[in-house]
């Protein structure tokens, strides 16, 4: 047993007692601590809570109780999901040294099912941005190359799979924020259909938008992650009261015979890097090899995703980033008795939040604002619904919908934060899922022959319809592995120090 | 020289327009499970939600839509087939997520009104108030400012802040412009939110106390020359927060603006602040650079969507409408008008009723209330139903009835009440209030009297009759004045053989 297994075959020692939860969890904190002074994955350790967690998963197991399917598997959470007294900061100055009051649901459901969480892993700032670099905290380096960014929102998440400090991590997804960082880093990722996992705990950044998903090094890991976070939750109004799929046995089924997969057009072209399309396609290729049979479809209105989502976010976030005045939590600066209440919070916002957050609360608050609402927020409104539409056209002739999940691999570190478009660009293809509230999945596909870098295959699903990622990510993964020989990560530079 | 009311309203048109906040009273809050009890302890009823915490989420409140669509339905309302709530955002430090969730431009009622009748110079006449809208919102939570003369934000020393009402529900009732009251503006304010009050009341949705803040009332007010068909600017006066505030509030706006335009003066659009204890008002915030909130439908909130069979079942539910009561109640009591709008006035409708549903007699019942009780708490400056309790009264009439206590004793028994003493049988016997018709008591003070005073019963048995008086004064003081004088004189008399 070794943490470059999967959460599946640690589950499975564990079941067999062949390891206990404890040495499990040591074994990956002994990782960190070898690799995450250069990774930079994770933002704070809660290694007394994890192990309390872990010795009482032994001794459940040990008193021969029955235990979920993940029990004393380690995990590594984004740090915008709040855990009940450990520290929870979203990547931001504004949250040091806060300790939420309560768990989120994900998390109350990741105690329930037996997993044991490691520690927070860094984001982007209220996960805002692409890149990780937008941490108030420093940026995350991606394991494939030190110098490069493990793309963001949820870069700690990916990288501490991809380093092996952690088999599973809860990613959230708000234009592509546990896809992306998936791509880049040859894990994988999935955002469930929105509603699927509930918010409720989960910081929210654009709430229509945002999705807590698994993130894992599998197929089938992560499907297991999902089957343990997903399902109904009356705390979250926006929660879907509908039985889960199947998404495990969708990930172990393997065929694809049949299957109608369906290539968007508008996600491919000018902008996607040669070596990124040349994997996409060959993945394709693997999937005609399966039995799958390919349809290109039209999604006219993917043009303009862009522009929607970077009204709509910001207009959200700039609401939702209200709260934090310094009123009741988080920092707060200049309360010398000589300020009053909104000088403070004024003080306070502007030193706890940093460069992307205050632009996009900017943008947000002129976006709504009155003699503006209609031309921007109320266009992007409809733009969306035009979205849908154009998903609800693809999915009438084809079962899932593909493309590659980012246009480019991985960028180096510094190379676009100056340049916020150009950055914002990064999530042209895993964008439109969130305005549609569809399923999507991020799985490795290969190496980009010119820089040697992974790339990601985006599937896409109706929603409700999780379980097809599954099915057709599970196929492919199973196809690829027999190609190459080895698991994708076996191909990356070992780090130094690596167990 | 400056106006008057009269010469105010000669010169110009008043046009109304009344905002009624309401605290409905569910047991938990709008979005969370929070208690709402008034009076708790600072901070104790709180939660991540109610808190605006980092990630806390908001569950509508089932109870609190029902009692809207009871509101609307009772108002004459549509009920609103998809309605939606919104953000309103500002910063203020009681409003935990710096937006409040309220609805906007998809409330959950729209269209109705209500008809109020008030005492004019030509007798009863009925105005017809329509109905703008009934929507949903939170409340914020307490701020109270330490230090400084103002008791307001600006120059306080330091704030504390009291989440316990932040997203208690609320209720807020639009009405749309109230045109043509004329002179009666402020009869015609007032006796809307008496009626309202009523309805709400009668729905047992909201506690409606004004003085706890439970029933809020915004009055809305512009002038325009009389005969002019215009609309004036209108002034929006908060804080009216009592029956007689609401008269008061639309007759001083009245003068205040007839005077300003009088002078040439133009009115600002503002908020004003209404001053309970001068009457007056005085100039908030100015809206005229209108504050921009950026309304969006609230994303984490699902689209209200009543179906009609639901609505329908509510509907069974609604009590008798206030108006058609009090006609009920007038035939069943053979009340005379006046007394009955009396009643209604002095807000003791339905307490005389309550009186009368515990055994009391319909016009006793009244005649207390009315009149006693209601002298008292005039004399105090407080509510009749704060002295004493409908159960005392009804206990009180119900001695009286059945002889056990004269009305000059019965008012003993409700001094005694009210100074807390006690119920009103532990008043009587505290005092020794009762009637003393118990003739085995009445017996031992007449031969107490007759031993005191051998010769005079010597004399009454001899035939002397009106020598019985000094005897019958004696059993009068010894009972204290509560025995029956005429009875105390057969028994006296049969006593020594007469």
């Amino acid at each position: 047993m070794s943490i470059r297994n999967s959460a599946a075959e640690m589950a499975e020692a564990l079941a067999k007692k062949e390891i206990s939860a404890v040495e499990l969890a040591n074994q990956h904190y002994a990782q960190i601590e070898a690799v995450d002074k250069d990774v930079h994955a994770f933002l704070h350790l809660d290694k007394a809570g994890a192990l309390a967690q872990a010795e009482s998963i032994d001794k459940k197991r040990a008193a021969g109780e029955k235990l979920s399917p993940l029990a004393g598997v380690p995990l590594a959470l984004k740090d915008v999901l709040v855990q009940k007294g450990v520290p929870t900061t979203c990547g931001s100055k504004m949250l040091e040294g806060w300790r939420p009051p309560y768990d989120a649901t994900v998390v109350a459901k990741l105690k329930d099912a037996g997993i044991v969480i490691l520690g927070k892993t860094n984001m982007d700032e209220f996960a805002m941005g692409s890149s990780t670099e937008n941490s108030a905290y420093g940026p995350t380096h991606n394991p494939w190359d030190l110098t490069r960014i493990p793309g963001g929102s949820g870069g700690g998440s990916a990288a501490a799979l991809a380093a092996f400090e952690a088999p599973l991590a809860i990613g959230t997804d708000t234009g592509g924020s546990i896809r992306q960082p998936a791509a880049v880093t040859a894990t994988v990722g999935v955002k469930p259909t929105y509603g699927g996992v509930s918010r409720y705990g989960l910081v929210a950044f654009s709430s229509s938008l945002d999705q807590a998903g698994p993130c894992a090094r599998t197929v089938l890991d992560t499907a297991m992650l999902h089957q343990s976070i997903a399902g109904f939750d009356p705390k979250d109004s926006t929660s879907i009261n509908h039985a889960v799929p199947d998404v495990v046995a969708a990930a172990k089924k393997k065929d694809v015979k049949g299957l109608k997969i369906g290539i968007v057009k508008q996600l491919s072209g000018a902008g996607y890097q040669k070596g990124v399309e040349n994997k996409f396609n060959d993945a394709v290729a693997e999937l005609v090899k399966l039995g799958a049979e390919i349809v290109e479809v039209s999604c006219p209105n993917f043009e303009y995703a862009l522009a929607a989502y970077y009204l709509i976010a910001p207009s959200e976030c700039s609401s939702n980033l209200a709260r934090f005045d310094s009123m009741r939590f988080g920092i707060r600066i200049g309360d010398d008795g000589s300020k009053g209440a909104e000088e403070v919070m004024n003080l306070t916002r502007q030193v706890g939040f940093g460069r992307e957050v205050k632009r996009r609360i900017i943008l947000g608050t002129y976006a709504l604002s009155s003699g503006y609402y209609d031309a921007y927020y109320g266009s992007a409104q409809k733009v969306r619904t035009l979205i849908k539409r154009d998903f609800d056209a693809a999915f009438e002739k084809c079962d899932v919908l593909v493309s590659p999940t980012a246009p480019t691999t991985a960028f180096k570190i510094g190379e676009k934060s100056e340049d916020p478009l150009a950055m914002y660009l990064n999530d042209i293809a895993t964008i439109p899922v969130n305005l549609a509230g569809v399923g999507g999945m991020s799985l490795p596909c290969g190496l980009a022959d010119e820089d040697n870098l992974p790339v990601g295959f985006q599937i896409m699903s109706p929603a409700m319809k999780d379980d097809r990622m599954y099915l057709v990510g599970g196929a492919l993964e199973a196809a690829l592995l027999s190609k190459w020989g080895k698991p994708i990560l076996d191909f990356a530079p070992r780090l130094a120090g690596s167990k | 020289m400056s106006l008057n009311y009269d010469q105010a309203i000669e010169k110009y048109e008043p046009t109304l327009g009344l905002e009624v906040h309401v605290e409905l009273n569910t047991k938990s809050k709008m979005f969370c499970g929070c208690a709402t009890e008034f009076g708790a302890e600072p901070n104790t009823q709180t939660c991540p939600v109610c808190l605006g915490l980092p990630g806390a989420l908001p569950v509508v409140n089932k109870t609190a839509i029902e009692s809207s669509i009871l509101i609307g339905l009772a108002l004459n309302c549509s009920i609103a087939p998809f309605s939606r709530f919104a953000r309103k955002n500002y910063f203020y430090p009681d409003m935990p997520k710096n937006f409040q969730t309220s609805q906007y431009d998809e409330p959950i009622c729209i269209n109705g009104f209500l008809d109020v009748e008030i005492e004019s110079d030509e007798g009863n006449k009925v105005f017809r108030i329509e109905i703008e809208r009934v929507h949903m919102e939170e409340d914020t939570g307490k701020s109270l400012h330490v230090g400084g003369s103002t008791g307001r934000i600006h120059g306080a020393e330091y704030s504390l802040l009291d989440y316990n009402r932040a997203g208690i529900p609320l209720v807020e009732i639009v009405t749309k412009i109230v045109p043509n009251t004329g002179k009666y503006a402020p009869q015609v304010a007032r006796a809307y939110v008496a009626a309202l009050r009523d309805i709400l009341r009668g729905l047992k949705v909201s506690d409606v106390k004004m003085e706890q803040g439970s029933l809020r009332c915004d009055v809305n007010l512009s002038l325009a020359p009389s005969g002019s068909g215009e609309l004036g600017t209108r002034s929006e006066t908060k804080n009216v927060n009592s029956l007689r505030s609401v008269e008061t509030a639309v007759s001083g706006e009245i003068v205040r603006q007839a005077n300003r335009l009088q002078s040439g003066e133009k009115i600002v659009q503002e908020t004003r602040h209404f001053l309970e204890e001068s009457g007056e008002t005085r100039p908030g915030r100015s809206k005229e650079k209108a504050e921009d909130y950026r309304y969006f439908p609230e994303p984490d909130l699902v689209p209200v969507v009543p179906d009609n069979k639901w609505i329908d079942e509510l509907r069974k539910t609604l009590p008798e409408k206030p108006a058609d009561r009090r006609k009920r109640l007038q035939s069943e009591w053979s009340v005379p008008e006046k007394e009955m709008t009396a009643m209604v006035n002095a807000e003791l409708l339905d307490t005389v009723e309550e009186t009368v549903k515990l055994g009391a007699d319909p016009t006793k019942a009244r005649s207390w209330w009315l009149g006693e009780i209601s002298r008292i708490a005039n004399e105090r400056d407080v509510v009749a139903t704060e002295l004493i309790s409908v159960t005392a009264v009804a206990q009180i009439i119900n001695l009286i009835n059945q002889g056990e206590l004269t009305d000059k004793l019965a008012r003993q028994v409700v001094d005694g009440v009210i100074a807390g003493e006690g119920t009103p049988a532990e008043v009587i016997s505290k005092r020794g209030l009762k009637v003393v018709s118990d003739d085995g008591a009445l017996m031992k003070a007449i031969e107490d009297a007759i031993a005191a005073q051998p010769d005079t019963a010597e004399r009454v048995r001899g035939g002397n009759i009106p020598a019985a008086g000094a005897l019958i004064g004696a059993v009068m003081k010894a009972t204290g004045g509560q025995a029956d004088a005429a009875k105390v004189r057969e028994l006296l008399l049969k006593h020594l053989g007469q």
